[in-house]
């Protein structure tokens, strides 16, 4: 039940290819992850679809593989 | 989700101004961001009732898709999802959630 780093990005990269994507294992762990994304696809959408769109790209991970992924969003 | 889960959720929706699905209680979080959301609005001595999604497995899954949201905590503001930990944190800091306590008519410590 962990997940690699590389293999995070991966995933947003895929769905956001315009995305920048700053990524910290935050206890070491491969379990406590933060992401700050920046897209211009995040331009004219609420916090909550902004964060929906990060979830999606994970496909299904979220919660299950990946335990914790504290996610920052930023507009480009 | 069953029917009689939808119902339970949408209950605890419909009879709570503020209302946070968290694990653990807001005395006795049992997770970090959960323990941060029900700070936050301790801080701002917002009345608010927590449901402890541990006590129910089929609302711990439920209100995930209920929501459409993988994560816990969730906050619901008078029937109105606003976000998770993430989220809240933000709008705790950069003076949104107060200004949703205010549009919505919700009393906090000013």
């Amino acid at each position: 039940m962990a997940m690699d780093l590389k293999e995070i990005e991966k995933y947003i990269k895929e769905a956001m290819p315009d995305a920048s994507i700053e990524i910290q294992d935050l206890a070491g762990d491969g379990n406590h992850y933060s992401a700050t994304v920046t897209s211009s696809q995040f331009a004219g959408k609420s916090k909550i679809e902004q964060h929906k769109m990060v979830y999606n790209s994970l496909k299904g991970k979220m919660g299950n593989e990946l335990h914790a992924l504290a996610i920052k969003t930023k507009e480009q | 989700m069953d029917d009689q889960t939808k119902n339970i959720i949408q209950n605890h929706i419909d009879n709570n101004e503020v209302c946070l699905f968290m694990k653990g209680t807001p005395d006795a979080p049992q997770c970090g961001f959960s323990m941060a959301v029900s700070n936050m609005l301790k801080i701002l001595e917002v009345n608010f009732n927590g449901i402890n999604v541990l006590e129910d497995q089929s609302i711990r899954e439920g209100i995930k898709t209920f929501s459409d949201w993988p994560t816990i905590p969730q906050l619901y503001i008078k029937k109105e999802f606003i976000g998770g930990c993430d989220i809240i944190k933000e709008m705790y800091e950069n003076g949104e959630l107060k200004k949703i306590f205010d549009e919505k008519g919700i009393n906090y410590k000013k």
